[in-house]
């Protein structure tokens, strides 16, 4: 009996195949051309050809935050994979599962400067979960499978595989095996809470009195927002989301308190600032949601969850940590809780309320809309939210336009909101966007975007079109990189130094000429229709381009250098 | 606070890269580093000496403990431990009276000359990091060092206490 052989090429296909892969998010090149080749003899797993690889990652990334499967890339060596490497550093810091394929010279050139060969193991290294080199064929397909497992557990992120040429050509043949129960003696990832952990939590919370529970994106990579919801409820507390956290809990709960940080409301700031027990689930008390350090909350006793040890007292010391899945370990608190016949001070809890609802009631985040007068940004996300019923998938783009979309859009359900909250990578918003509609080609899906920010992957549009990826652009168009020039207004006396878009080009004519339909809004008076308009378009690709007031700021906003409570909540106006 | 860990991580291509990039992207120090494989092949063992204070030996410890490369990570200067560092230097030995202070200066810190030219000797010094530094001090007060080697620090904690799969 002779046993079967494979080509490396083959192997990669068949593995991916093991790992259930639908789509391979990718562009070819010499070094990878026996891979694509591979592809076309085969149907089980579709390529989705971009027109950059750098959106061939953030399209593998919104594919993975919509739908939790892992996403695939795949990059000829050298420029093809350097192409990747903002994407990868967007999922890296965002912790989103992502394998990349990268192509590499032969393993006979490798050192040598040979044509397209970079280093891209030695370039991603700080920005990757882990990397593998190939240099035996038949290592593939188990490389393969501890790519994936490594990229979806413990804390996701990217991995990166790097495929010499010659081991994917047709001369050279293995058999193939693949171990797909994976164990590295190295890396274990599932990690249950220490029960005495969970005693201390669970106390410091029956004895709290203004308890405040600060969830974020560990939630929706852990799909726990059933559970996340069922301990807000059972603890009567407030709950406020990070930026990557929305969804987490649905944004019209009632015991939700909004988005905290930077340009978070005032009530979730003034919450946090004010709490005597913060239970943080999922978070890394991240710069853009403490302030000074310094002044963070300090009459509160912390409880920090999270399943990556570094996150834990890196910038904000954590009283009780509790290493852990989150899941696993809210479901152990709320054993513990009901072991202890949680009581909480009803008395304590109704005053506390009541000083929120105090908070709440100065309305932080709002906005003016003059009739007449130019369009306000926030108005547009009002009226998108209205049009969907809030059931869309919105991805989003960098700036101005995102806080918009964080503040105004409440999202009902987790992977809704899709946006690079980390690395704030401008481009990433369109292709994020296709990849959610390619996996849910029935939903509104929605790319918000800015003037500066569509323009960094606007040759998608392309790719849109030859996979009628029917996703709704709304560019919210101040003629200018707004953010930057909030900035420049409030502390380089309103110096706008390379803000401002002197030659944008005519946005709708671009759309059509890519295809897809345009639609350009001047006046309040068009917003609503025009706007219901567009989603009312079925399988095409509209493009929607607002002009709105370059004047408007996002509030409310930290103070620099502040507590966490310290927010401008207009202009010149302190909370 | 100097600080020496102790590592032990999967003997792969790439595994000590992993580690100094970690170092110099979060900018941890590093004042030593030495790696070898163990008697188990399959496993190296890096030695570190770092300093930091103890929120950053926290965060180093966490860290390396991340790598996916990495299989434990411990501290040895927190408990007791056996510490050691091997020095090889180049002495200028001019004349008698020089010959004579190097070889006395060799012989009080238990030193032992390795080579000898026709005006220089080379000695070599095994000892804790301290040990050398005060060898080196003493030795450039006699005569001229015309170059040195260090092995940096490697340690082994003392008693039942094993670093190890
Ligand atoms: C790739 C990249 N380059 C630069 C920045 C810095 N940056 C943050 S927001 C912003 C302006 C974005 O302009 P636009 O997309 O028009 O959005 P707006 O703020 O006007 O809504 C810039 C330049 C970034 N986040 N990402
Ligand atoms: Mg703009």
């Amino acid at each position: 009996m002779t046993t079967k052989l494979f080509t490396g090429a083959e192997m990669v296909v068949k593995a991916l195949s093991a790992m259930k892969v639908k789509y391979i998010f990718g562009y070819p090149g010499g070094s990878v051309l026996d891979l694509y080749d591979a592809i076309f003899q085969q149907d089980e797993i579709e390529h989705i050809l971009v027109r950059h690889e750098q959106a061939a990652t953030h399209m593998a990334d919104g594919y993975t935050r919509a739908t939790g499967e892992v996403g695939v890339v795949l990059a000829t060596s050298g420029p093809g994979a350097t192409n990747c490497v903002t994407g990868i550093a967007t999922a890296y810091m965002d912790s989103i599962p992502m394998v990349v394929l990268a192509g590499q010279v032969p393993t006979t050139l490798i050192g040598n400067d040979a044509f397209q060969e970079t280093d891209i193991v030695g370039c991603t290294r700080p920005i990757i979960k882990h990397s593998f080199n190939c240099r035996d064929l038949a290592e593939i397909p188990n490389i393969i499978a501890k790519a994936f497992y490594i990229a979806s557990t413990g804390r996701p992120g990217p991995v990166v595989v790097e495929l010499p040429k010659d081991l994917l050509i047709p001369q050279n043949k293995a058999p193939f095996s693949i171990e797909t129960n994976v164990k590295i003696r190295s890396y274990n990832p599932n990690i249950k809470g220490h029960p005495k952990q969970i005693r201390k939590a669970a106390k410091t919370i029956n004895e709290a009195k203004k308890l405040v529970i600060y969830s974020g994106g560990g939630i929706v990579l852990a799909d726990a927002s059933e559970l996340l919801t069922k301990l807000v409820e059972t603890l009567k507390a407030p709950i406020t989301n990070t930026l990557m956290g929305l969804g987490g809990i649905s944004g019209v709960h009632k015991n939700f308190v909004g988005m905290l940080g930077m340009h978070g409301s005032l009530e979730a700031n003034k919450t946090m600032a004010n709490a005597d027990v913060i239970l943080a689930l999922g978070v890394r008390f991240d710069d853009r949601v403490t302030n000074n350090v310094e002044k963070f909350c300090p009459n509160a006793t912390i409880i920090h969850v999270d399943i990556d040890p570094t996150s834990i007292s890196k910038t904000i010391n954590a009283h009780i940590p509790v290493v852990g899945l989150v899941d696993v370990v809210m479901q152990q608190l709320l054993d513990e809780l009901s072991t202890i016949n949680y009581s909480p001070n009803k008395e304590a809890l109704k005053e506390w309320w009541q000083q929120i609802h105090l908070w709440r009631d100065m309305r932080s985040v709002s906005y003016k809309q003059v009739e007449g007068e130019k369009i306000k940004p926030q108005r547009v996300v009002e009226a998108m939210y209205r049009i969907t019923k809030g059931e869309a998938y919105v991805a989003s783009d960098v700036g101005q336009h995102q806080m918009f979309a964080a503040q105004y859009y409440p999202f009902a359900k987790p992977r809704q909101w899709i946006n690079s909250g980390g690395a704030g990578t401008m481009g990433f918003g369109l292709p994020a966007a296709m990849g959610t509609k390619l996996a849910f080609p029935d939903k509104h899906v929605i790319c918000i975007t800015g003037d500066g920010s569509i323009q960094m992957n606007i040759q998608e549009l392309s790719t849109c079109k030859q996979y009628n990826l029917s996703v709704v652009i709304i560019t919210l168009n101040n003629r200018s990189l707004g953010m930057v020039r909030q900035w420049q207004d409030m502390v380089y006396d309103g110096r706008h130094s390379s803000s401002y878009m002197e030659s944008l080009p005519n946005f709708t004519k671009l759309a059509e000429a890519y295809g897809h339909i345009g639609i350009k809004i001047d006046t309040l008076d068009e917003l609503d229709s025009k706007l219901e308009q567009a989603f009312n378009i079925k399988n095409k690709l509209v493009f929607v381009d607002v002009l709105v007031d370059e004047k408007e700021h996002v509030y409310p906003m930290h103070i620099r250098q502040g507590g966490i409570d310290d927010m401008w909540i207009a202009k010149g106006v302190k909370a | 606070m100097r600080h020496i860990l102790a590592i032990l991580l999967e003997n792969e291509p790439g595994a000590l890269s992993r580690i100094v990039g970690l170092f110099s992207q979060r900018a941890f120090n590093i004042e030593s580093l030495t790696v070898a494989p163990t008697d188990d092949g399959s496993l190296s063992r890096i030695t570190i000496a770092t300093i930091g204070d103890d929120k950053v030996l926290e965060q180093i410890v966490k860290q390396v403990n991340k790598l996916v490369d990495v299989i434990k990570i411990s501290e040895l200067t927190d408990r007791k431990h056996v510490e050691r560092e091997l020095l090889l230097v180049k002495v200028a030995a001019m004349n008698d009276k020089s010959r004579t202070e190097v070889k006395r200066i060799s012989d009080i810190f238990r030193g032992s000359i390795v080579d000898i030219g026709k005006q220089i000797y080379t000695i070599e010094l095994t000892g804790s990091s301290d040990k050398l530094n005060a060898f080196i001090e003493t030795l450039s007060n006699e005569t001229e060092i015309i170059e040195s080697a260090r092995s940096g620090c490697v340690g082994i904690a003392r008693g039942e206490k094993a670093l190890r799969v």
